[in-house]
């Protein structure tokens, strides 16, 4: 069965094929007509256990725009609330002919739980605090873009790497295609066992900002935090955010990325976010061009239940 | 691998092969059809010529460069992939897609004149023509094959022919051209062989 559930089971060639396809695809997002007419009669289950603004309608546009008929299911208003299991939820899904489940659920692993339950193709769109591969894709593919290459570009990685999905799949995705990336945060902040990470590690924001072409900022994922990662809000802003004289540092062609939602003014500034070398409003267009490419490669040609 | 792609085209075996047009056949056929264009359009005024991956995009650029050498007229001329719009995606794996390229000028209220090296079921042109359909409104659609080798499965016919071919369904037509294959010609291969 083929999922897309870490950015570490996709090969070198595979992500060049997915970022290739993208990159055809992105013109339909330009015309009149948006829609190709690939995907008729698949159906795409969007499953979100967990919040989410862009990567849900960035799947629900992709998958239209492919004319799949798409479900939306959302834990709030279901029999999640009343207590249903996931396992019952895919075999629910599984019964209604799901042939794609696009899954956001707060376990990490959930997404590789629900391949072993489901006939269909299962899209991890993020689970706990492990992967998030389409943003990855999303995230290389806009570096691709701006910069014309990926191998050798050097990309660092700012800020909260422990509560990071977006982090560990960057990593995994751009060391495959051949960029060299340096996860920046407090020592609080970074996972265990980080250093065998295909990555460098720095503390100093300021020593890797002048050698940097790409800098991602992360969110501080408040909301993960049980205990005091960093002394206060204002500390952890001064040594790892952005701002404006951080900013001048970079070398002239530098991009700055973020994944989205935004704390404006803790770990990105204002200015700098709605600087034109900042890529977040075209990371969220190139977001549904690629999960269109991922889409029509898992459910463009022969699935499963083709072949009887 | 999460995702499995067709094989790679395997070399062919030359020795069963049978050329049915050389490179001055080629060169010959091209000439006429671009005259043809011509004179059916007269004078290509509002004409868009679009080739169909690959092999069809480099002949509509060579059209496009005799109709210019001819009577100094600059066609528009561009590339439409069908990879999305085919009727057989279910049969095989995902399929790599093509590159579209449209003219600046667009296609609505143009002659489109659709570029294909072979033309068999109809089936391609067939996912052209509703391509087509998604990126505008042509005033008319034509067809230019190099090769007609029959056994259409569809109500379709071409305009413009550089050779028709008798063929047998179990044979098979490659065609060749310099800047992809370094050399022109148009094979028939015969049953058995790759």
């Amino acid at each position: 069965m083929k999922h897309l559930i870490s950015a570490a089971d996709l090969t070198r060639d595979e992500a060049l094929l997915i970022l290739d396809t993208a990159e055809e695809l992105a013109a339909v997002s330009e015309r009149s007509i948006k829609k190709l007419p690939t995907l008729r009669g698949r159906t795409v289950v969007n499953l979100f256990f967990e919040d989410s603004t862009r990567t849900r309608i960035s799947f629900e546009a992709a998958a239209k725009r492919l004319s799949a008929d798409v479900i939306n299911f959302s834990v709030k208003g279901s029999s999640v609330s009343k207590g249903e299991s996931l396992k019952d939820t895919a075999l629910t899904l599984e019964a209604m002919g799901a042939d794609a489940v696009v899954i956001r659920h707060s376990a990490s692993g959930a997404p590789h739980r629900l391949a072993g339950w489901v006939r269909g193709s299962v899209v991890n769109a993020g689970d706990g605090t492990h992967e998030h591969p389409t943003q990855a894709l999303l995230d290389a593919f806009s570096m691709r873009r701006r910069m014309g290459r990926l191998e050798g570009l050097k990309v660092a990685v700012v800020g909260d790497v422990l509560h990071s999905r977006v982090a560990r799949s960057n990593v995994l995705l751009l060391h495959a295609l051949g960029a060299e990336v340096t996860l920046v945060a407090p020592p609080t902040l970074l996972p265990v066992a980080v250093e065998n990470w295909p990555c460098q590690v720095s503390y100093d924001l300021d020593a890797v900002l002048p050698k940097s072409d790409v800098v991602m900022m992360l969110r501080v994922q408040l909301e993960r935090m049980n205990a005091a990662y960093f002394p206060s809000a204002r500390e952890y802003s001064r040594r790892y955010g952005l701002d404006r004289d951080r900013f001048r540092k970079l070398h002239e062609d530098a991009i700055v990325m973020h994944p989205g939602p935004m704390n404006r003014g803790m770990e990105i500034s204002a200015e700098v976010a709605d600087s034109p070398r900042s890529t977040i409003v075209e990371q969220v267009a190139n977001g549904v061009t690629v999960r269109m490419a991922v889409l029509y490669l898992l459910l463009g040609g022969a699935i499963g239940r083709d072949i009887k | 691998m999460i995702f499995s792609m067709p094989d790679a085209q395997k070399p062919e075996g030359a020795d069963q092969a049978r050329a049915v047009l050389e490179a001055p056949d080629i060169h010959r056929a091209l000439t006429r059809i671009a005259h043809e264009i011509l004179e059916r359009t007269k004078g290509a005024e509002s004409v868009v010529l679009l080739g169909i991956p690959t092999r069809g995009a480099t002949l509509a650029r060579r059209l496009s460069e005799r109709v210019a050498q001819f009577e100094g007229v600059k066609v528009p001329v561009g590339a439409i992939d069908i990879t999305m719009y085919r009727d057989d995606l279910r049969l095989k794996p995902a399929r790599p897609l093509g590159h579209t390229d449209l003219p600046p000028g667009g296609i609505d209220g143009r002659i489109v004149v659709l570029v294909d090296d072979v033309l068999y079921s109809g089936r391609t042109v067939r996912a052209a023509l509703d391509a087509l359909n998604d990126l505008g409104r042509p005033k008319a659609v034509q067809l230019a094959t190099l090769v007609d080798r029959g056994h259409r499965e569809l109500p379709i016919r071409a305009d413009y022919v550089g050779k028709n071919l008798p063929t047998a369904k179990s044979e098979k037509v490659k065609v060749y051209l310099e800047e992809i294959d370094g050399r022109d010609a148009v094979l028939l291969l015969k049953e058995g062989t790759r």
